[in-house]
Formats: structure tokens, sequence, C-alpha cells
């Protein structure tokens, strides 16, 4: 295994709550057709900023959304549907974490 | 190298039938799924049975892996027999895998680099991969931002066409304020595009380490503040650890357990800075002395209450 270190230090761009991006900037930052992204959308798994015109944009935290959804669906072979559930309960049960945690 | 016994990563018999071999997958790889398990080691388990499933899943692979005999234990140091070719599956670029970190040794040198699935669906630009992987940070670098090393494999084409595996350590400077769930990128730090092409981004998806005092959700922080009954009843100021430091907070009198207080923007940064959300929780000193007893038997007569009046009872 060759090993290259890399001294420069990277800046990151964030991509939170606030930032938005475009069907097609989401679905080339994470790799996917937007056929996939549209499917998350319809299951609600994915919830575009502004629905009215036709350009849908959504917040930099889809893009995690996105990832775990395919994540799922490759290495569980989990549908849409599926993956929209998991994804709900994943939510539930990381609040009731969050919730015992304090207990 | 280590010799890894994929049966028993899987829980199986040497004998197993394919279908049972991949019920086992199945099920621990639902129960090791980085993004369902909060196991600390989810990640690496859920690795290992990836690894292990490769392997026993593919008839080729199985054979070969099991013409090394039984008599090995995991751990144990492996050599492969010196006539052992590299038979595994034509290698595509497509088919390499971007997450942080491979498979083992003792698999990469068995079978290579061509460890795709054919079902994992690939997203193959000649403009360089972007890649995708988690970054796990503590809530203290969140809080004050942090230059961190990780190290990526990544797959490379050498001068026959081949492929071969790669490390490639670098830094990334993590912003103040980011928070888990969001992702950052660092751009033409994927993969290099071929012939020439523009390299692709890398994308890190932000993970915080549980934190043995707060607790985090969104850029608010919590924490359960312990304090004494006459503190709750009297009032006053009490020091208080946020992630910037120890602070002082001013507890109204009369408060009940479960009261809520507000520190405000002593959150995570951003815009608008989180706050830490203060909440009581009110802790007794025990009766183990004559004159401790006493005195809670002198407040049970003089401050007579009924604390369940709310429950009807």
């Amino acid at each position: 295994m060759i090993i290259v270190e890399d001294n420069d230090i990277y800046p990151a761009e964030v991509f939170d709550e606030q930032r938005q991006i475009t069907l097609d900037e989401l679905s080339r930052l994470c790799g996917v057709q937007t056929s996939l992204i549209l499917e998350l959308v319809e299951e609600g798994v994915l919830e575009p900023v502004d629905m009215q015109s036709g350009h849908w944009s959504f917040t930099g935290t889809s893009i995690r959304r996105v990832q775990v959804a395919v994540r799922l669906q490759r290495d569980l072979e989990l549908n849409t549907p599926g993956i929209a559930l998991a994804l709900d309960l994943l939510e539930e049960l990381e609040d009731l974490r969050r919730h015992m945690g304090r207990l | 190298m280590e010799y890894k016994d994929y049966y028993k990563m899987l829980g199986v018999d040497r004998d197993a039938s394919e279908d049972e071999i991949k019920r086992a997958y199945r099920k621990l790889a639902r129960k090791y799924h980085p993004d369902v398990s909060k196991e600390p080691d989810a990640e690496d388990r859920f690795k290992e049975v990836q690894e292990a499933y490769e392997v026993l899943h593919d008839p080729e692979k199985r054979k070969a892996y099991d013409s090394f005999g039984n008599d090995w234990q995991a751990g144990q140091d492996f050599r492969p027999p010196p006539d052992w070719e590299q038979q595994g599956p034509e290698q595509h670029f497509s088919d390499a895998d971007f997450d942080l970190g491979g498979f083992s040794d003792f698999f990469e040198s068995l079978f290579g680099h061509g460890r795709g699935r054919g079902r994992r669906s690939t997203h193959f630009r000649a403009s360089g991969q972007d890649q995708y992987a988690r970054l796990r940070i503590s809530l203290e670098d969140a809080y004050r931002g942090a230059t961190r090393s990780i190290t990526l494999t990544v797959p490379e084409a050498d001068a026959q066409g081949g492929v071969r595996q790669k490390q490639r350590e670098l830094k990334v400077r993590i912003p103040a304020g980011v928070q888990a769930g969001q992702s950052i990128r660092l751009k033409g730090q994927g993969s290099g595009g071929i012939g020439g092409a523009e390299a692709g981004d890398l994308l890190l998806e932000i993970e915080y380490e549980p934190h043995p005092l707060f607790e985090v959700r969104k850029g608010d922080i919590y924490l359960d503040l312990p304090v004494t009954p006459w503190e709750a009843a009297l009032g006053g100021k009490v020091t208080v650890p946020t992630l910037g430091g120890n602070v002082n907070l001013n507890i109204p009198a009369n408060s009940q357990a479960g009261k809520q207080l507000r520190l405000k923007g002593r959150g995570l940064p951003g815009k608008p800075p989180g706050d830490q959300i203060v909440r009581l929780k009110i802790v007794t000193p025990p009766a183990d002395t004559e004159s401790r007893r006493k005195l809670y038997e002198q407040m049970r007569e003089q401050m007579p209450m009924n604390p369940r009046a709310d429950l009807g009872v």
C-alpha cells in the first residue's frame, strides 16, 4: 500500500440548514440520479424548500439523508418506502435515546 | 498478516449452505449497519461482515478460501501458499469501494482489488469520483473548530491500466459550529479524474462522539445540572460548565426539578449561535447521621406538602 501524506490544510465548506442547493447539485453531490431524489421527495423522505417553482431547492442537510438512503438501499436492499420507514424510525429512536440519556 | 475466520465472522458452520450464509449476512448487516446501529464498533463490525460475505457468497472465492484448510485460527499469522494467484473477478474502476478504509490486508492480498459487488450501483463519471465518508468529531472540536487528519483509501490506475489501492492522508480544517448531520465538502479532494480530468470532491458527513456531560440538539447544548434542595428553594449563583468554559448561573428561588434555564448564546457557534439549556436536577443529601435525620424530620413537621397532589392521590 502506498501512503501519501499531504501537509496542506484544506478548508471545508459546510452544508447546513441555511445552505440551499438545487436538485441537480444535490444529485451531483450525492452521486445519484435525480430520479432517486424525486422518489425520496415523493415518499416524504426529503422536503424541497421551495416546491412552487419548477426549480426545487433543498437544504444542505438533505445530503446526509440522501447518503443514508443510498447506503440503506445498497447495503440492506431496501426500497424507497422501506427507506422512508427506516429513516422515520431512526429519527424517533434518536429522540428517545437523547431523552433517555437525560433521565 | 492475520488470518480471518470468515465463517466465524458470520456465525455459520464451514459447511453452511449459500442460503444460510446469505441469511446470516443479512441479519448481521442490519444489526451492524452504521446508519442503524449505535454500537461503538458498528462500522468495523459491518465492514468485517461485508468482507466475510464478499468471500463466502462467491463460490469461487469461497472455494479458494476453503483451500487454505480448517486449521487456521482467527488472528494467526498467515501467509498465502506460494502458488497462490489472484483469481478475483476482472477489475473495474467503477466497482471500487470509496469508503474510508478498505477491507483487511488479508482480504486485499488474497482477493485483490476487484471487490465490488455486482448489485452495487455505481455512479462513475470520468471527471473523477466524489467521495463520501463519515467524520466523527468531539463536541469540543465542533465548538472550537479543529484541524483533523483523515486517511482515505483510494483506487488509482497504474501504468499497466490496473488498479491499486493507495492511502492518502490529508488535513482538514473543521469549521467551528459544524453540526452532526451536516456535510462538509473539500473541493477537488475526491479521487482523481482520468486522463487529467478534474478530480471529484470529498464529502464528509459530520457525526459527534458521545459526550459525557452534554447532549446536543441542533445548535443547542443540554446539560442536567445537579443542585441541592436549598439551592433550588432559596436560589443563588452556581457554577455551570459550558463548552466555552465555566459560567455563573443564577438559580431563581423556588425552582423545581426539571426547570430549564437558558444560557443564551452558550451553545454551538453559528448564525445565530445556539443556547445552552440547563435542566435542574435536585439531589438530596442522604439521611445517614442522627443530626441529618433530625433535620429531615423537622422539615416534615414544619413544611408539610403533598408532592403528588397533581396525581390525584
